[in-house]
């Protein structure tokens, strides 16, 4: 089976990340495919570089980008929603005259048609929110 | 661009301000209005307030993106589901939302409503009949 995940909640304020990273890396494991993981709304803030939890706490960045690069997977970030809150990779740092960047490894900036292109392509779409 | 067609289901159960949820719902179907797939709306809960007439947003320095609703038609996004009961609860009727229209091709370009009243019940064989449902 080939799942496409949506995670439209913040991290550490929303578990919704959390369960849709428990679910990946179970999905994972059973032998299915992660198509797409597309974050929106408040979800793209998990891509952030810059977070640092207290030291007894879950890296929920940290996390994501260790189960991209073991499985290849495509972790996208909502472009228009990243914009409004802050989330910046190099190109668009230098493209919008912004002073820094702070996306994470194995995270990338795309549109909202890579949502809808995920639904096509993927057999089941999950939806990790409020 | 995949030439599969789904059906794809946008779930709407939050008020238009107060939160993002709404606002961007809408950004996602206008995006996803590009690929030519089969788009439905669905309203419930607090979601149906997204579709009251005469919203004022000046006071609140928020951008009223109402008038977009109306817009959809154009974007070939026709079949708005609204649930009943979730409209009484808040005492709200048909009236109370705005008139929105399609030009139906099939039909001599006849303009029709793209608001479907239907029941709780009705609502789950709406989404059963769905290969993609977003909710917001």
């Amino acid at each position: 089976m080939k799942f496409g995940i949506v995670v439209n909640e913040g991290p550490y304020t929303h578990q919704a990340s959390d369960t849709a990273y428990n679910f990946a890396k179970a999905a994972l494991a059973g032998g299915h495919d992660i198509s797409r993981v597309f974050f929106y709304h408040d979800g793209v803030n998990v891509g952030t570089r810059l977070s640092i939890p207290p030291q007894d706490d879950r890296q929920i960045q940290e996390q994501w980008t260790a189960l991209a690069k073991e499985h290849d997977l495509d972790l996208v970030i909502c472009i228009a929603a990243a914009q409004r809150r802050g989330l910046l990779d190099e190109n668009e740092a230098t493209r919008q005259g912004k002073d820094a960047n702070n996306i994470a490894d194995g995270f990338r900036i795309s549109g909202l048609g890579q949502l809808i292109e995920m639904g096509i392509q993927a057999d089941r779409t999950v939806t990790f929110g409020d | 661009m995949s030439e599969t067609v789904k059906k794809f289901l946008y779930v709407n159960r939050k008020a238009p301000y107060g939160t993002i949820y709404a606002q961007e719902s809408l950004e996602v179907v206008l995006i996803g209005a590009a690929f030519d797939q089969d788009v439905s709306m669905a309203f419930l809960d607090d979601g149906v307030f997204q579709l009251t007439k005469g919203q004022d947003t000046k006071e609140i320095g928020l951008k009223n993106f109402s008038p977009t609703f109306r817009a959809l038609g154009d974007f070939e996004v026709t079949k708005l589901y609204v649930e009943k009961e979730s409209l009484a609860e808040r005492g709200l009727t048909l009236e109370d939302l705005q008139n929105i229209e399609y030009e139906d091709e099939d039909d001599d370009w006849a303009e029709k409503p793209s608001i479907r009243l239907v029941s709780r019940a009705e609502m789950a064989d709406v989404m059963a009949d769905q290969d993609v449902i977003l909710s917001f």
